[in-house]
């Protein structure tokens, strides 16, 4: 017998986000806080690192910090440092960027992650405030510095809010790295620190990739970056894994490095490492006073906290009687779940309501490319449709087809109904076309006579294909079982 | 009207003795006499100065002097490291030459609109410096002998002061940059608590050590102008929020009764022994005048020196890593951004800054951050500490301000740290944030030495007291030099 050796590849990743702050105005500044706008509108000497400006923090950037921190249950320092950060680089005007480095203002917190079937425990590192560079726009063919005739800075974006967010590497595969970032969006959501969208560069995600050697320890690691949506996080992290993953197949070594994903050829390249040799030679921010938070004041944040989408899927469970499954998937975007709570509120069996909303709702709104916040069709005529299917009016199968109709056009399904015709027969007429079918298939309704209940289905089917869906397939099955008298 | 002080010529022209742009015609003529010996000035600005003095007598006419503030109506000099909006802020840079400032200074808003400024003081390049030789400029000369430095890095103020050019001027101190160019050219130097006065508008060098401080002709001077400077800023996260006392209230209650100790670690052999002997006679005076002098030991003072060059170059690497040539000031074109940054700095930046730099950069390296910058911190916290425990003793402690008085021009610039040796005395009281004030306690060889006094933490007015007994009791008289 041949004996081959297997290994087996276990990803280890672990996450940092950067994060836009919902606020007002920036980080150190009075400037407002916008994006779109025509560029280096919103700047004055503090965020363009005039001569002898000095940075005040943002209060609110502070509560936000701790609000989210207090969220992904972190301790919250009662005192934390800004600090330099020091490079060079024209997007960052003051020659630093003002963060925090030995002392951030959250430690040591987690989420639990919802990932299939399953919950993850991502341990989260540390969470920090900082600013936001510049953005640099660089004039030529390539879009990039190297070989453009020309570089701007627009400075609206500089000095605004961020916060960092560094996970453990807890994460064991590229599905549940993406499941971590949208369940993390999801409560950045929900405690109204930011919108959080990948898309408009409100959520920013790298991430640390290895593969464990065979005997448990840690492999090398490398850095990834530029995975500016949910998809790409999951599809970068694959093309390196894959990439690692070849490379000790073919016997050799993961160096450590820093990559760039490419979404258009779906594969990661190297960038030359030069760049990212950087000693930032922190040091405390002498401008800044040392932050410090009262637990008073901690606690009043706490006690402002919205229900946590964690909190509300345990709630769901318990209320509503649902599979933690369909509760994660609800709860995993609050305006879905704000929807559920709407129907399941009506005269509707909630997991019946769960299951056309997971199911049926979703499926479509998915291939629309909508958001349930851009539907169409409000709760109230769901509570309607599930009542029609309740009371016997339409089947289960008409149904679907109705909420195909109000999807597009938001109408009342009765209207639909009462309009195409949709209504499921009564019970004369239906037994009608039972009789016809059985007459037209003698030998089956023999079998099923004779206890051979495999060809039932087909003549259930015969009934539907004749009624047109108009008929509810259990009442069809109820009729023949009697009318065959077995 | 040339002779009197600031204060005096603030009265007079409240009481409409005279006018504000009759004073500031006079600063302008005196800039015109002597400002080719002195070069006192980066920029100076004479029409400015009528005009806004011109627009202060308006207001004067109005009832109760239209809310006039004393100190609003005295022609001033700004060191050139203090934003002023319009007007041509170089720092004493090449880097900075053409750059002119988008906001004023917090510390100026108090004099309003109209602040008379006569011009912008020469200084060392950002500050550094004991000589103001390190101007990008040309250097400024000491009123009391032209052949001698003015010290520095505020020898621009000091010089100006000294020879008339406004009536008082306002200098910056990171480590004695107020207090060894007053000592040496024979003026009244404050530094006030960090903290006191807003440093929102001051060109950065030591972040965690820079103070406003006035310059000027005598004690009540200095406290007339800390009066227009101090205040809580919310511009600036390290200003103080805490009251602004009246400056001259206690100003001449004498020194009967307050304890004095004179720190035997600055009375040392690295001091001139014509600086010494000054410095114990004013003690002595002090002595006869009711105070209670003693001896006062800071004994960590020897360390003080090494700490703040470790943490003042630090500061200052970060601090001037903002001038690259991007937004504004010096731009050497080049191939690419990393040559740009390159050829900018090297030909924007003297040597001092750039031998600053270098240290601050090695400080704060991976690796030696630890043995340099954290352990710099740590010499900074005993150095508070043995103030702390000095001031329990002494209500106001006395020392020289530099150890020599004015020294030739060109003798020391070949060797950094001799130069550097000029901040021994002023650099504790900056590294624990306490005020301090030089003020001419006599002449060693014809040249003005400065006697230093240093309380606690917001003492000012305790401080100012004992500044004001202390040069009544000296054997000095303001005149204009040269
Ligand atoms: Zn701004």
């Amino acid at each position: 017998m041949e004996v081959t050796e297997q290994r087996t590849y276990t990803a280890v990743i672990g996450l940092e986000f950067h994060v836009h702050l919902a606020t007002r105005t920036k980080m150190f500044c009075g400037c407002r806080v916008a994006y779109g706008d025509p560029p280096n509108t919103h700047t004055c000497p503090v965020c363009l690192g005039h001569p002898g400006a000095l940075p005040v923090t943002n209060e609110k950037a502070i509560e936000l910090g701790v609000r989210a921190g207090l969220a992904l249950n972190c301790d919250v320092a009662r005192r934390s440092v800004f600090a330099r950060k020091n490079y060079f680089y024209p997007d960052l005007p003051k020659g630093y960027q003002i963060s925090q480095y030995d002392a951030p203002i959250c430690t040591g917190g987690h989420l639990d992650v919802p990932v299939g079937e399953e919950t993850i425990r991502v341990g989260i590192t540390r969470l920090h405030l900082e600013e936001d560079a510049a953005k640099n726009v660089h004039v030529g063919t390539s879009g990039r510095m190297h070989g453009s005739v020309g570089s701007l800075v627009d400075f609206n974006r500089g000095g605004t809010p961020l916060m960092e967010i560094v996970t453990e590497p807890d994460i064991p595969s590229p599905e549940a790295a993406r499941a971590t970032a949208n369940h993390l969006k999801e409560i950045l959501r929900a405690v109204g620190v930011s919108e959080a969208d990948m898309e408009k560069g409100q959520l920013r995600c790298d991430a640390n990739v290895s593969i464990r050697n065979p005997d448990g320890s840690f492999g090398t690691k490398t850095e990834l970056k530029n995975m500016n949506s949910f998809r790409f996080v999951e599809r970068g992290l694959a093309a390196e894994l894959a990439r690692q993953r070849e490379i000790l197949e073919g016997g050799g070594r993961v160096t450590q490095t820093t990559l760039h994903y490419d979404p258009e050829t779906d594969e990661v390249h190297e960038l030359r490492s030069k760049e990212y040799a950087h000693d930032y030679r922190y040091f405390p921010e002498p401008d800044l006073l040392p932050l410090e938070l009262t637990d008073a004041w901690v606690r009043e944040v706490r006690g402002s906290l919205p229900e946590l989408p964690d909190q509300m899927r345990a709630r769901f469970v318990e209320q509503y009687s649902l599979s933690p499954y369909d509760a994660g998937v609800l709860t995993s975007d609050r305006d879905l779940a704000a929807y559920y709570e709407a129907v399941a509120a009506g005269p509707v069996d909630p997991k019946q309501a769960a299951n056309w909303i997971t199911v049926e709702l979703r499926a479509r709104l998915n291939e629309a490319g909508m958001e349930i916040s851009e539907a169409r069709v409000s709760p109230e005529r769901i509570i309607e449709l599930i009542g029609l299917v309740d009371d016997g009016t339409i089947s289960r199968a008409a149904a679907k087809d109705v909420l195909d109709r109000i999807f597009t056009s938001g109408e009342s399904p009765s209207a639909v109904v009462e309009r195409e015709g949709l209504a499921a027969m009564g019970g004369d007429e239906l037994s009608g076309v039972v009789d016809e079918v059985l007459a037209a298939n003698p030998e089956e309704a023999g079998r099923v006579r004779d206890g051979d209940q495999k060809v039932i289905g087909f003549l259930i089917g015969q009934v539907m294909k004749a009624t047109r869906g108009g008929a509810d397939g259990g009442r069809v099955r109820g009729l023949i079982l009697e009318k065959l008298g077995s | 009207m040339q002779n009197l002080t600031a204060y005096e010529l603030a009265q007079r022209i409240a009481a409409r003795e005279v006018s504000a742009r009759e004073a500031a015609e006079v600063a302008n003529a005196r800039v015109e006499e002597v400002e080719e010996d002195v070069n006192a000035f980066v920029t100076t600005t004479p029409e400015l100065a009528l005009e806004r003095a011109g627009r202060v007598d308006g207001r004067l006419q109005g009832g109760e002097n239209g809310g006039v503030r004393l100190w609003e109506t005295v022609p001033t000099t700004v060191k050139d490291v203090l934003s002023t909006r319009g007007v041509r802020t170089t720092c004493g840079s090449r880097i900075l030459e053409d750059f002119t400032p988008l906001y004023d200074a917090s510390a100026l808003l108090n004099f309003g609109e109209d602040l008379v400024m006569v011009g912008k003081a020469n200084m060392d390049e950002f500050a550094m410096g004991s000589s103001t030789e390190n101007s990008a400029y040309r250097p400024t000369r000491n009123p009391w002998g032209l052949g001698r430095v003015p010290g520095g890095s505020s020898g621009g103020s000091a010089a100006a002061v000294a020879a008339g050019e406004g009536w008082w001027a306002l200098g910056t101190d990171t480590g004695g940059s107020v207090r060894q160019p007053a000592a040496l050219c024979g003026i009244v130097g404050l530094k006030p608590t960090y903290g006191r006065v807003s440093r929102h508008g001051l060109i950065a060098f030591g972040s965690s050590l820079d103070v406003i401080g006035p310059m000027t002709r005598d004690v009540r001077d200095a406290a007339l102008l800390l009066q227009a400077i101090a205040g809580h800023d919310p511009h600036d996260s390290t200003s103080a929020n805490v009251e602004v006392p009246d400056y001259l209230a206690e100003l001449e209650n004498g020194v009967e009764g307050l304890r004095i100790g004179l720190v035997t670690e600055l009375m040392d052999e690295r001091i001139d022994a014509g600086v010494r002997e000054i410095v114990a006679d004013v003690a002595n005076s002090l002595e006869a005048a009711g105070a209670e002098v003693g001896e006062a030991s800071l004994p960590h003072a020897y360390y003080a020196l090494e700490a703040y060059y470790i943490i003042a170059p630090a500061e200052v690497s970060s601090n001037l890593a903002r001038f690259d040539g991007v937004r504004y000031g010096l731009r050497v074109s080049a191939d690419g951004v990393h040559e740009m940054y390159r050829k900018t700095r090297e030909e924007g930046f003297g040597d001092e800054a750039k031998r600053r730099i270098m240290l601050g950069t090695y400080a704060l390296s991976a690796g030696y951050y630890d043995a340099y910058y954290a352990q710099a911190q740590k010499v900074r916290t005993k150095i508070i500490e043995d103030f702390r425990a000095a001031l329990h003793r002494y209500d106001v402690l006395l020392s020289p301000t530099s150890p020599s008085v004015a020294f030739e021009l060109g003798s020391k610039t070949g060797d950094p740290l001799a130069m550097y040796l000029q901040d021994i005395c002023a650099v504790p009281a900056s590294l624990a944030g306490i005020p301090a004030i030089s003020v001419p306690g006599g002449l060693s060889d014809g040249l003005p030495v400065g006697v230093q006094l240093m309380s606690d933490h917001f003492t000012e007015p305790l401080l100012l007291r004992a500044a004001r007994a202390a040069e009544q009791v000296a054997d000095f008289e303001f005149t204009l030099k040269p």
